[in-house]
């Protein structure tokens, strides 16, 4: 596993929580992620470049106006595989608009180089350009459907663009109109769709051309909780039937949690970090990051935890206050009662709670263990030596 | 009114609607061309061109601004070398369509700029060229728009044929004129002013139904 470096200045998420330094101690990490690394580079060889999808070689975007030049975008590094979903997520203004439409070159970029696919983007003429985005779909937040146009029509849209005949398009459209499931909806127009539908005519369209990437631009950040869901599923479907990388841009942080592989965090233009979901979400290190997840991961130590009297050392009769968290299979296994049979210690629960990271849950227990001062030493060592994290909260007197 | 009035009133009728179709055929065919590239040369749009923009929307502005009475004056020579003539009904379609083609293309300009960026940038991500983007997108998308706009150009042109008298074109503006107000015929000038009033009617409604029909906006 990789370990991220805190940035200087931060400090210790329980050290913030808890004004006294000393009252608390924040116990070696053992913390297994079942999630692969991808570590990032440059790409030195044309083969190198076909493996990741899409390379973003120190992309920058500055907007220049009189008033002032904006910088949209610093000198970015990104590489994408094929076949993942990956996120980036920000805040508005953040820059993960800019750096979207620099994928597929509808913000040409002030400099760097953009690869999709192993070819460079940013060295083509502008009909190498149309060529090349035809194997790029995007997907819009206000799904940008042709008004004048049937649902029928929206999504042969690309196909017309290319030339094929309208044979051939029909051969094309059926089997998508059933994929996003309105088979029974060809002949309306967008006007008489709901927000869902229309993205769904979207999506057809955005795979019409048989894409190899597919860039969602807040897809779902109009639509409702439950529309949302199935907008997911869908891309989800679609991300595993065809292998299709997708790349998804959004301020909803739910949205990430249920189905992205890697994210990238964007603030002020720069990406301030990367890395697999589980692990960004689990262990964030950047202030800004903590902030994101905490609306999806319950990081927080409840307050009637916080409340109670807590001290850094054992005195007679004291309780020891322990938060637990598992990820993935290590859930499975009996390790609170296996705890209770060895050391001859009471374990009564304070708080628990369990998520789920794309298909990773990820648990937090807070356990008391009442018992010995050697039982609770002996305890503690146990549950140190399993596959979780375990962090001392503070002995109860 | 005699039977004669009546035929003259008939004739008038039919040379306004001589000079009021073929001026808004050729205004439109000339029209929708310089609506287009003045919509996608300005800044910002898919053809950006500030040379060409400047310069179509100076020339425009200028027909624009000059008085439709002037104008046709102004122009007799280019009319005497299109239409081999500078007076008859013929003659003051010239006139019509110089003075209604500018009109149209400012209206075809803004029906195109009510367009949702968004569509454009995502026919450009599909991979659409800029003369895709302009017949497959904005023509199309606008269609209901221009239809609007054209009507309007229509009752202007119908307003401005009553004054093509002054090359002797005719028409039912010239007839209430040299009848109605030079012979104190009350009853002509009261019989065209009712066929223009229906005429800019049937116009108008025409227009609302054909854009509401093309309008797949609000169904």
């Amino acid at each position: 596993m990789k370990l991220r470096q805190p940035h200087p200045g931060e400090r210790c998420q329980f050290q913030r929580s808890f004004p006294a330094d000393e009252a608390i101690q924040t116990q070696a990490v053992s913390f297994t992620v079942p999630v692969k690394d991808f570590s990032v580079s440059y790409p030195n060889s044309a083969q190198e470049r076909i493996s990741k999808m899409i390379e973003l070689v120190n992309v920058e975007k500055t907007y220049f106006s009189k008033a002032g030049d904006i910088h949209a975008l610093h000198k970015t590094n990104l590489s994408i595989k094929a076949g993942e979903i990956f996120g980036i997520i920000g805040l508005s203004g953040a820059g993960k608009s800019t750096l979207v439409r620099c994928i597929n070159m509808l913000e040409k970029p002030t400099a760097g180089k953009v690869f999709v696919d192993g070819a460079e983007l940013t060295a083509m003429n502008d009909a190498q350009l149309r060529k090349a985005r035809q194997s790029i779909g995007m997907i819009f937040q206000h799904f940008n459907l042709l008004t004048s146009r049937t649902v029928y029509d929206n999504i042969a849209f690309p196909l017309e663009i290319q030339g094929l005949g309208k044979a051939e398009i029909d051969k094309r459209i059926r089997p998508l109109l059933e994929l996003v499931q309105l088979e029974t909806r060809a002949d309306y127009y967008p006007s008489q769709l709901s927000g869902g539908q229309k993205q769904r005519v979207g999506i057809a369209r955005a795979l019409a051309s048989n894409p190899k990437v597919l860039l969602c631009d807040e897809a779902t950040s109009a639509l409702d909780p439950q529309t949302t869901k199935s907008i997911l599923e869908l891309l989800q479907d679609i991300n595993k039937k065809l292998n299709l990388t997708i790349v998804l841009i959004t301020h909803q942080m739910e949205v990430v949690k249920t189905i992205c592989d890697r994210v990238a965090v964007i603030e002020n233009g720069d990406i301030i970090e990367e890395g697999s979901m589980v692990d960004v979400f689990t262990n964030p290190q950047h202030p800004t990051t903590k902030e994101f997840t905490k609306s999806v991961i319950n990081a927080e130590i409840p307050e009637m935890v916080k409340n109670k009297n807590l001290s850094a050392t054992y005195k007679e009769g004291s309780k020891l206050i322990v938060r637990l968290s598992f990820i993935g299979d290590s859930a499975g296994e009996p390790i609170v009662s296996g705890m209770v049979k060895r050391f001859d210690v009471d374990v009564s629960i304070l708080y628990g709670n369990i998520d789920q990271l794309k298909d990773v849950p990820f648990g937090t227990l807070i356990i008391e263990i009442n018992g010995t001062e050697g039982g609770i030493k002996n305890a503690l060592e146990y549950l140190h030596q399993q596959n979780l994290k375990t962090e001392v909260i503070g002995y109860e007197s | 009114m005699s039977p004669d009035m009546l035929n003259l009133l008939l004739k008038s009728f039919w040379e306004t609607c001589y000079m009021v179709i073929s001026s808004t055929i050729l205004s439109t065919l000339i029209g929708i061309p310089l609506g287009v590239i003045l919509t996608v040369t300005r800044k910002e749009h898919i053809l950006p061109n500030q040379a060409v923009n400047s310069i179509l929307g100076a020339v425009v502005n200028a027909t624009r601004s000059t008085p439709f009475i002037i104008l046709m004056v102004a122009i007799i020579p280019l009319t005497r070398m299109i239409v081999s003539s500078s007076i008859g009904t013929t003659a003051a379609i010239v006139p019509l369509t110089i003075s209604a083609a500018p009109f149209i293309a400012r209206i075809i300009e803004s029906s195109l700029l009510e367009i949702n960026p968004g569509i454009i940038e995502a026919a450009q991500a599909m991979g659409a060229s800029p003369m895709q983007i302009i017949t497959k997108v904005l023509l199309p998308e606008s269609l209901h728009s221009i239809v609007l706009g054209v009507t309007l150009a229509i009752i202007s042109l119908i307003g401005y044929s009553a004054m093509a008298g002054t090359l002797g074109g005719g028409g039912l503006g010239d007839l209430a004129i040299r009848y109605g107000y030079q012979r104190f015929q009350m009853d002509v000038m009261l019989a065209t002013v009712v066929v223009l009033i229906v005429m800019v009617q049937a116009m108008q409604s025409l227009g609302d139904y054909a854009s509401k029909k093309l309008n797949k906006n609000k169904l």
